[in-house]
């Protein structure tokens, strides 16, 4: 942090985004999961999924909010604060950025402006109907983000015209390799995120011995749900990696710690990294592990950030391309470890859920609210390993981050709006907190008979 | 048409379904306070654009979107030279949104206070920033040869754009109030009728003098081009249109005067284009340094993308948009059965 505009646009960018995915994620997963509910209900006519219907979907439509309008945000700062960034790449970058909002955005908020009011509204079978049209349109506005941060991290699809980058090649950037790692990586940590609030949630209730029936049911589906999810982003997070070492071997040379290239490549278990002279101060390492995961064999070279550095000083000029080791090394730690983690509590729990062994007031439920902290532990260790990983570059290898800001900025602007924009998040995280708390701990709302249904509703 | 145009106009058509449907959202906003007088009607209220606010301002975060992707250069060195004004504006939207979506689930009477006045002031910002933001973008602002906005926020802050930023103000208003008027019963019902009476004269007076204004600190009457005399022409149909407003809300024909509202509403935002057209940013410095549709645009090929996107997409957002609205035409009243607090 020197305090320039560069860095506290940075500084901005990284905390509005972090904030901005603290509730992307679960709407992600809990909207397939309330839909998945309503469609039971649908199928069996039995009002205690109503009920869960109604119960889960208000927790969604709280966290849905803060993701609406801390969305917003999103797409103002590149030309807020990164004009130059904008006036460089918006040809491919602007373009998923504006078919994201025809096509997912009004799809999300128009249907489940339609699911929240239309209850008596709609037949069953359209009113279940508009809940999975805006699951849908959750996961696909996912995609399209993506396809625009995968250029970032791994340009496809443009060619170079008098300093811009003008689009080449569409399908390109939907076909790009990056892109079909990084989306199903992020959905299904979307989808484990909503199974681990769901299961925690749940515990909770069941150490209280509170609404058995319904919280056993939640329990269930939802670890069913998590382990599928939970293995899908292990398995495409492995795979994701291995293209890594392909398309960013700086990035990864980082995250391993990895300052000398190696055939076969060791596996950091500790380090410490000396950044400023390149030295290891301190280096445990297992050897050949990192070839054997990246190649699959006990073989296979791995550029070090020596060599990676060398290389890109010969192909763009002297600077310094190594990004944080101490950041990268210690994210991409957390997130795993986290995943890891998940990995075993989501086969637990699924383990008790196939033996019936689930019963109010079990010791382990314990394990669960707790848990509940993990995916977003993962999802936020995990892009800043993405994002600081790439660093100088803002489009890798094409364009440095402090060649992208606004040059029109001033230190006194941006801090006005670094400050506002914390403190206001700030105090809407209280308020988030405070409502998801009290709608979660409250429970699930008695089914009330048809005729007074309404006036409980509206005393609610 | 050749893309470029086609692009200019496509936006213009985003923004006009912003202004037009936040437009009500934002006037519901501002009158909350006022129009409600207790809990339940206060609720009853923001129920009537409960279903759609969020959709509505997806109008605002598509026409940003179409404007990155088809004008780079415009987004670049509007966003960055308006930094400030939208920093306010975002807050605002953020508080309103909040606001509207946390209001009600929690029934401590300072707490939603609290939120109703959020909602107000983040609708009242926004209303008035948008008028002072277009306002800006005829009448120019420093933007030297190499496209980069060298002024500060003061000089977005100048009489022309002030009267313009009223004007918007008043207008979004009167959307607002006659938007109630169609969705309630009694007592909110007349309540919001009265107001849009109260409100007409103010809303016109600043219309016309935004208008009149236009004429002097813009090129509007002295541009060349084809097209250029279409801008008055729709400035001058805004004002009649608002006349015609304030006609059916005194024969309380409600559903005419939204209508007449709402072509207020689109006359005033295409005069504003086309006086832009083909710019899209005026340069106070130099007519040459201007941003225009053709020097902040981009490649043909994202051009054509985006065109076949648009095309088939906005069509379906409109049917699909149009039925919400019809789910939802019945008016609302504190006996309604739902309250969906």
């Amino acid at each position: 942090m020197d305090g320039t505009v560069t860095s506290l646009s940075q500084l901005q960018f990284a905390i509005t985004s972090v904030y901005h995915f603290f509730f992307v994620p679960l709407t992600l997963g809990l909207s397939v999961l309330v839909a998945i509910m309503e469609t039971i209900y649908l199928r069996t006519g039995d009002a205690t999924w109503k009920r869960m219907t109604k119960f889960w979907g208000k927790l969604f439509l709280i966290n849905f909010a803060m993701g609406i309008v801390t969305g917003i945000v999103q797409e103002f700062q590149f030309g807020m604060n990164w004009s130059e960034y904008s006036r460089m790449v918006g040809d491919i970058f602007g373009a998923p950025l504006a078919i994201e909002a025809l096509l997912a955005f009004f799809l999300e908020s128009t249907f489940l402006g339609i699911w929240i009011f239309g209850w008596d509204k709609l037949s069953k079978g359209l009113h279940l109907a508009t809940i999975w049209l805006v699951a849908i349109g959750s996961n696909l506005s996912a995609f399209w983000i993506l396809v625009a941060n995968s250029f970032m991290q791994s340009p496809v699809g443009y060619v170079e015209e008098n300093g811009r980058l003008v689009m080449e090649n569409f399908s390109a950037l939907l076909t790009n390799p990056y892109v079909w790692g990084q989306f199903p990586h992020t959905v299904f940590s979307g989808f484990t995120t909503g199974a681990f609030f769901v299961i925690g949630i749940s515990a909770y209730h069941l150490l209280r011995t509170r609404e058995v029936d319904f919280f056993k049911r939640s329990f269930r589906l939802a670890a069913v749900f998590g382990i599928a999810s939970v293995l899908l982003v292990t398995l495409v997070g492995h795979n994701q990696t291995q293209k890594m070492f392909r398309l960013q071997p700086m990035k990864i040379a980082a995250a391993e710690a990895m300052l000398q290239t190696e055939n076969p490549a060791s596996f950091s278990v500790l380090s410490v990294i000396d950044q400023k002279n390149l030295k290891p101060v301190v280096s445990l390492r297992i050897p050949m592990l990192t070839s054997l995961l990246a190649f699959n064999k006990p073989e296979g070279e791995v550029k070090g950030v020596i060599e990676l550095q060398s290389m890109f000083e010969q192909e763009h000029g002297p600077g310094n391309y190594i990004p944080s080791i101490l950041v990268t090394y210690w994210s991409f730690r957390i997130m795993v470890g986290c995943g890891l983690l998940m990995l075993l509590l989501a086969l637990y729990a699924l383990y008790r859920v196939w033996r019936r062994q689930l019963a109010p007031q079990m010791k382990f439920l314990w394990l669960f609210p707790f848990a509940i902290a993990l995916p977003y532990l993962a999802n936020t260790f995990g892009w800043i390993l993405t994002e600081m990983g790439r660093q100088p570059w803002v489009v890798y290898s094409i364009l440095k981050t402090s060649e992208a800001v606004s040059p029109n900025l001033t230190v006194g602007m941006v801090l006005t709006s670094l400050i506002g924009f914390t403190l206001i998040y700030g105090l809407l995280m209280a308020a988030d907190v405070f409502l998801l708390r009290k709608y979660a701990l409250a429970g699930p709302q008695e089914e009330q008979p048809a005729a007074t249904e309404s006036t409980a509703e509206a005393l609610e | 048409m050749e893309l470029n145009t086609l692009w200019f106009i496509l936006i213009a058509v985003l923004f006009g379904g912003y202004f037009v449907l936040d437009g009500f959202d934002l006037g519901v906003g501002m009158l909350l306070p006022f129009l409600g007088k207790d809990d339940k009607q206060r609720r009853v209220i923001l129920n009537t654009i409960g279903p759609h606010w969020d959709g509505n301002e997806v109008w605002l975060i598509t026409a940003g979107g179409a404007m990155f992707a088809a004008f780079p250069g415009w987004y670049a060195t509007l966003f960055s030279g308006f930094y400030l004004a939208l920093f306010i504006m975002l807050l605002a939207l953020i508080v309103r949104g909040i606001g509207i979506e946390f209001r009600s689930k929690h029934d401590n009477p300072r707490w939603r206070t609290f939120w109703d006045w959020g909602i107000c002031v983040g609708s009242f910002i926004p209303s008035l920033l948008w008028g002072v933001a277009f306002a800006n973008f005829i009448r120019g602002v420093p933007i030297n040869a190499e496209k980069y906005f060298i002024g500060n926020f003061w000089d977005l802050i100048n009489p022309y754009a002030l009267i313009v930023g009223l004007a918007a103000l008043g207008i979004f208003l009167l959307q607002g109030a006659a938007f109630l008027s169609l969705k309630t019963e009694e007592p909110i019902f007349a309540r919001a009728r009265k107001t849009a009476q109260r409100l007409w004269i103010p809303a016109f007076l600043l219309l016309l003098a935004a208008a009149l204004s236009s004429l002097f600190f813009t090129d509007m009457l002295v541009k060349d081009g084809a097209t250029a005399w279409l801008a008055p022409v729709c400035a001058a149909l805004a004002v009649i249109a608002l006349l015609a407003a304030g006609w059916f809300i005194r024969a309380r024909k409600g559903g005419l005067a939204f209508l007449a509202n709402t072509l207020t509403i689109l006359l005033s935002l295409a005069a504003a284009f086309l006086t832009l057209y083909p710019r899209v940013l005026v340069s106070i410095l130099d007519p040459n340094f201007s941003l225009t549709i053709y020097n902040s645009a981009s490649g043909v090929n994202t051009l054509r993308v985006m065109t076949t996107v648009a095309l088939i997409f906005v069509p379906i957002v409109l049917l699909y948009q149009g039925w919400s609205y019809w789910i939802f035409r019945r008016r609302l009243s504190e006996r309604s059965e739902d309250l969906h607090y």
